[in-house]
């Protein structure tokens, strides 16, 4: 048997083993949870311009944000969000809840690895491309509108 | 004000169904999806396209890592307009620093107080 075979061979290994994602089902409750959470977001929000009416509808953003940041981190470290995301998919990956799980969920899985190396370098092995990269389009950004 | 929140329902579920779609056509993984949204997120922002949909569908944009890219891209254009040349540095982090400290916190926080536990599924 040569390489070539070999390969191909392993490919298909490789293409029969990967877990299939249902395609409707998936779709349906990545809409589902993504919505939710959104729903959750604005609910949260309304609650907050309610209670104080002197707050800004930023503020009242930017405190919400931090309050979904909180309560992902928190079903993160009781082990929960990671089975919502076995069935909602993207669904709980692209709300910024699933930002919070990226970088909560490595810190817990490697803090047996030391608090220093182990904890705090892990933690941004997901969310530092993404704010390396959101960093460095928004400088880019700046850059094209100051000289428009 | 009951209709906004199926206004958020649509907009946020529909952005989380396109990244599930990308996940199931090409195989991309969920750093790369989370990366690509922010990048378009900015890019819709500095093109003035984002902003309705954020007056249409509220936390339905904002709640989306979208959001986040938008938060980048309008605080490095407001920052501008009141600092000048240093808001293209100051700006971007600026907008986002609520976020990103929080979600470093309350993960260095929970990592402190749980431990990892075995994956049953």
């Amino acid at each position: 048997m040569d390489d070539k075979e070999l390969h191909e061979k392993y490919n298909a290994y490789v293409q029969a083993k990967i877990p299939k994602t249902k395609n409707f089902p998936s779709l349906f409750y990545s809409y589902l949870v993504g919505g939710l959470i959104c729903m959750l977001g604005q609910g949260i929000s309304d609650t907050l311009l309610a209670i104080f009416p002197s707050m800004t509808k930023d503020a009242a953003s930017a405190w919400m944000l931090i309050g979904l940041i909180f309560l992902a981190s928190f079903l993160t470290g009781l082990g929960v969000y990671d089975r919502i995301g076995v069935f909602a998919g993207a669904g709980s990956i692209v709300p910024i809840t699933g930002f919070s799980n990226s970088i909560a969920s490595p810190a817990i899985e490697y803090k047996k690895e030391g608090i220093i190396f182990g904890l705090c370098v892990k933690m941004f092995s997901v969310a530092g491309p993404v704010i390396v990269n959101g960093l460095a389009v928004s400088i880019i950004v700046g850059i094209i509108y100051m000289f428009l | 004000m009951w209709l906004m929140y199926l206004n958020v329902f649509l907009v946020g579920g529909l952005i989380c169904m396109i990244g599930q779609i990308l996940l199931i056509k090409t195989n991309i993984t969920s750093s790369r999806i989370l990366v690509l949204f922010v990048v378009i997120g900015a890019i819709l922002e500095a093109l003035g396209l984002y902003e309705p949909i954020v007056n249409f569908a509220g936390a339905g944009a904002l709640v989306p890592i979208t959001g986040f890219g938008r938060s980048l891209a309008k605080g490095a254009v407001d920052a501008i307009k009141t600092q000048g040349f240093l808001g293209v540095f100051t700006g971007g982090l600026t907008a986002t620093a609520g976020g990103i400290a929080a979600a470093v916190i309350f993960a260095y926080l929970f990592a402190l107080i749980f431990n990892s536990r075995t994956k049953k599924y």
